[in-house]
C-alpha cells in the first residue's frame, strides 16, 4: 500500500499490520492530549503539585530527557567534529532521539506553566542572572539544530528525494552539517550546564546547593558531563530495542562497542567527579549551612541512603565498569545491562536534583512534605513517550535512519512479495546512504 | 527622589509578646485580596502571605514550652539585592528596590514557572492553583488599591507596598518627601493585638524597628540585638523580617545547627 515511501532494498510489514501495532501507542498518545487540554483550559489545579512542590514530575521528566537526548551532540560532536567515521551508522538515530526528547521537552515545559501564553516572557524580559533564562534560549536554539539536523533524513525519504531541490537541499546540508554539530555541541554545553545550575544556585536550599567557578555552581558542569556520558547509552538502549521489535540487526556490534566505550570511560570520569562533588558537599557545603549529610537521608517516608547509592554506586560505577571493559560492551547481555542501569542513574540523579531538593525542609520547625502525581500529570508525562514511539516508527519506516540495515538484512528478493517491485541494480545501490554525510 | 537616603523596610516580631490568634494573618488576607478556598484544610495549596507556625520545645509537661511564629515573605536583600527568589525569576517578574529594600512581585509578567518557590527557603511564595472566586457580595469589598491575582501565577507579601505608595503620594502633595514612620505601616502591624510586630526602616535610626534590632551593616544586617535573631541566618539570605525572643529553645529554632553545635530545633 506505501511500497513507494519505503527505502530501498529494505523491508517493512504491510501498513495495517504496522498501523494495528501502533494501536496501543495511539491509545497513550489521546490519553496524554486529552490531560494536556485539561491542564490548558482548567490550570495546573489539575497536577498534584503545591506551594511545597513547585518543580515536580515534569520537571524531573524535562531534565531527564533533556540528559537521556544527549546522546544527540555528543555523538554528533564525535562523529564530525572528533572525527569518529564509524558513528555514521548511528548517528541519524542519535538525531532522531535527541530530536524527539527535545520536543518532547519544550511541550512539557509549556504544559507546566501557570500562564502558557506567557511563555515569551522568558525572552521578552530575560533576566540575564537566571539559569532558566539560558535554559530557555540555548534549549530553544539547540531544537532549531535538531530540526535541521533531521531534516535532511526526511528529505532521503525515497519520494521526496525524487524532487530536484530537495535533493539538493539535503546533500548540501549535509555538506554543512559539522557547523550545525559544533553549534548543537556550544549550545549543549550551556544548557546541559544551565539546567545543572537550575538546582545549583539555590543557595536558600543547601541539598542542592553547591559552590563553583564564577557564576557556575558544579552542577552546571556535572549536568554537561554526564548528559555527554549517559546520553549515547539511552541511544544504544533504544536501538537495541528498536532491533527487538523489528526482530533485525540494525547497527553493526563495532559501532555499539565504539560508543559504549567512548560512553563509558566519560560515564567513569564523571562519576569520580560527582563522588568527589558529593563528598564535599556532604562534610563542607551542607555542613557550613547547619545541615549534617544523614538529615537529607532520614526522618521520612521516601527518600534514604538507597537513592543515593542506587544513583551513584547501580547507576554509575557499575555501568562505567562494564562499558569501559572490552569484555564487558562486546556481551550484547552487559551491555544491555550496563545502559539500561546508566539511564536508571541519571534518571535518579535528576529525580534528586528536583524532587529531593523540594522535600527536604529547611526550616526547623517544617517537615518533609511528600508528593505523588495525579493522573493527569502522569498522562501527560507518558504523552511525550508515545509521540516518540510514533515519531521513531514512522521514521523507520519510511526513512533511512539505519545505513547498515540493508547490508545486515540482505532481502530475498524471489520469496519476497512485498520486494517484488525492488530490481536487482536498485538492489545494488540500495544501501542507505549513511546520511551522505 | 535624588538626595534621598535608600530604605530599608523591615520587621521585627517580637514572639514572646505573639499569642498567635492569628489576626495579622487575617488582616493580611483582607488587606490584600488574598483568595481562598471553600475548604482550606490543605496548607500545601492554601495562600497565607502571613503564616503562623506553631513550636513547641519538645519537652512533656510541665517544662512544654510553646511559641508562635508568624512568617511572611522575608525581603531578603541576599547580596547586593541578590535574593533567592530574584535572581533566579527567568522574566524578571519579581524584583529587589534598591529605594525601599521591598521584593516585588509584578503578576502581570509572572508566568508561573515557579522557580522562585523552589528557591525560597521559607515557602513564602505562593502558587495562585485556581483562579479566585469570592462569596456572592464579597467582591464589593475588595480593596480597590491591590489588584487580585489570576490563576496560574506567583503571589507573596508586599509588605502592603501599595500603603507605600499611597502614602508617598500624600507626601508628594504635601510637598514632602519624606514619610513619618506612623505613616506607612503594613496591616499586620496594625492588627496585632498584642502590639507584637514593628515595622520601619532599618536604615532610619529613628525608627523603633533599627532601635530594637541595631542591625550590624558589617555583617549584612545581623541584629546586635542578643534577643533578636532572622529565620535561616547561616543561609546567607539576608531576611529584613527579625524575631524577638528571650527564650534561647527559640532563637535557636530558627536556624540549623549540626549535632556538636547543640540541639535547638523545634518541633
Amino acid at each position: 500500500m506505501d511500497d513507494a515511501l519505503i527505502p530501498k532494498g529494505v523491508k517493512r510489514c504491510p501498513l495495517p499490520e504496522f498501523l494495528m501495532k501502533l494501536g496501543p501507542v495511539v491509545v497513550v498518545l489521546i490519553w496524554g492530549i486529552v490531560a494536556m487540554f485539561m491542564c490548558w483550559f482548567k490550570g495546573l489545579n489539575q497536577t498534584n503539585m503545591n506551594d511545597s512542590y513547585g518543580f515536580a514530575l515534569w520537571i524531573w521528566a524535562d531534565l531527564t530527557v533533556i540528559a537521556l537526548g544527549g546522546g544527540a551532540f555528543f555523538t554528533g560532536l564525535l562523529r564530525y567534529i572528533i572525527g569518529k567515521d564509524k558513528l555514521k551508522n548511528i548517528i541519524n538515530f542519535a538525531v532522531l532521539v535527541g530530536f524527539i526528547c527535545y520536543s518532547s521537552a519544550l511541550l512539557i515545559l509549556a504544559i507546566d506553566i501557570g500562564q502558557p501564553l506567557r511563555g515569551w516572557f522568558i525572552f521578552w524580559h530575560a533576566n540575564v542572572h537566571s539559569m532558566l533564562t539560558e535554559v530557555a534560549f540555548c534549549l530553544t536554539c539547540y531544537f532549531g539544530v535538531l530540526t535541521i539536523e533531521y531534516l535532511p533524513l526526511v528529505l532521503e525519504n525515497r519520494q521526496v528525494d525524487q524532487v530536484s531541490f530537495f535533493h539538493h537541499l539535503s546533500h548540501n546540508m549535509h555538506e554543512v552539517m559539522p557547523i550545525f554539530a559544533a553549534t548543537g555541541a556550544f549550545l549543549s554545553f550551556f544548557h546541559q550546564g544551565s539546567l545543572g545550575g537550575v538546582a545549583g544556585v539555590l543557595f536558600g536550599r543547601p541539598f542542592a546547593f553547591r559552590e563553583g567557578i564564577l557564576i557556575w555552581p558544579w552542577t552546571f558542569f556535572l549536568f554537561t558531563w554526564s548528559a555527554a556520558a549517559y546520553g549515547p547509552c539511552f541511544t544504544i538502549m533504544l536501538a537495541k530495542i528498536t532491533e527487538k521489535i523489528t526482530k533485525k540487526k540494525l547497527i553493526k556490534d563495532d559501532v555499539y562497542a565504539l560508543l559504549a566505550k567512548i560512553s563509558g570511560w566519560m560515564m567513569a570520569t564523571y562519576i569520580m567527579a560527582k563522588i568527589i562533588d558529593t563528598w564535599y558537599w556532604a562534610v563542607v557545603t551542607a555542613p557550613s549551612k547547619g545541615q549534617g549529610f544523614m538529615e537529607f537521608y532520614s526522618d521520612n517516608a521516601f527518600y534514604g541512603i538507597w537513592i543515593l547509592i542506587l544513583e551513584i554506586v547501580v547507576g554509575g560505577v557499575i555501568p562505567a565498569a562494564i562499558l569501559i571493559t572490552r569484555k564487558g560492551r562486546s556481551t550484547p547481555a552487559l551491555l544491555m545491562i550496563a545502559v539500561v542501569l546508566a539511564v536508571i542513574g541519571v534518571s535518579v540523579n535528576r529525580w534528586v536534583m528536583v524532587l529531593q531538593v523540594m522535600a527536604v525542609p529547611v526550616l526547623t520547625f517544617e517537615g518533609w512534605p511528600m508528593y505523588y502525581p495525579s493522573w493527569q500529570e502522569v498522562a501527560t508525562t507518558l504523552l511525550p513517550v508515545a509521540y516518540g514511539i510514533l515519531l521513531v516508527a514512522f521514521s523507520y519506516r519510511y526513512l533511512p535512519v539505519f545505513p547498515q540495515e540493508a547490508e545486515l538484512n540482505p532481502i530475498d528478493l524471489e520469496s519476497d512479495e512485498t520486494a517484488e517491485s525492488v530490481t536487482a541494480s536498485e538492489t545494488a545501490d540500495a544501501k542507505l546512504s549513511p546520511a551522505k554525510a | 527622589m535624588k538626595n534621598e537616603q535608600a530604605k530599608k523596610y523591615g520587621m521585627v516580631i517580637d514572639l514572646d509578646k505573639c499569642t498567635g490568634c492569628g489576626a495579622c494573618m487575617v488582616a493580611c488576607m483582607a488587606e490584600n485580596n488574598v483568595p481562598f478556598k471553600k475548604d482550606e484544610t490543605n496548607k500545601l495549596d492554601s495562600i497565607t502571605w502571613m503564616r503562623v507556625f506553631q513550636l513547641t520545645n519538645g519537652k512533656s509537661f510541665p517544662e512544654t514550652d510553646v511559641c508562635y511564629i508568624p512568617r511572611p515573605c522575608m525581603h531578603c536583600e541576599g547580596e547586593h539585592g541578590h535574593s533567592p527568589c530574584v535572581s533566579v525569576c527567568p522574566a524578571t517578574a519579581t524584583d529587589y528596590s534598591q529605594q525601599t529594600g521591598i521584593v516585588s512581585q509584578i503578576y502581570t509578567r509572572c508566568f508561573g514557572c515557579r522557580y522562585c518557590m523552589a528557591a525560597c527557603p521559607y515557602h513564602a511564595r505562593y502558587f495562585n492553583w485556581w483562579d479566585p472566586v469570592w462569596p456572592n457580595g464579597m467582591e464589593k469589598y475588595l480593596n480597590p488599591n491591590v489588584s487580585p491575582r489570576m490563576r496560574g501565577v506567583v503571589e507573596k507579601c508586599s509588605f502592603c507596598f501599595h500603603r507605600y505608595q499611597r502614602a508617598m503620594e500624600k507626601a508628594f502633595l504635601e510637598g514632602r518627601r519624606e514619610l513619618e514612620e506612623e505613616e506607612y505601616q503594613t496591616a499586620c502591624t496594625q492588627a496585632c493585638p498584642a502590639g507584637a510586630i514593628v515595622f520601619g526602616d532599618l536604615n532610619n535610626e529613628k525608627h523603633k524597628i533599627h532601635q530594637i534590632v541595631n542591625p550590624d551593616p558589617a555583617h549584612r544586617g545581623r541584629p546586635k540585638n542578643p534577643k533578636a535573631f532572622r529565620l535561616l541566618e547561616r543561609l546567607g539570605t539576608n531576611p529584613k523580617v527579625y524575631y524577638l525572643s528571650s527564650r534561647e529553645w527559640v532563637r535557636r529554632a530558627g536556624d540549623n545547627y549540626l549535632p556538636h553545635e547543640g540541639s535547638g530545633k523545634g518541633h
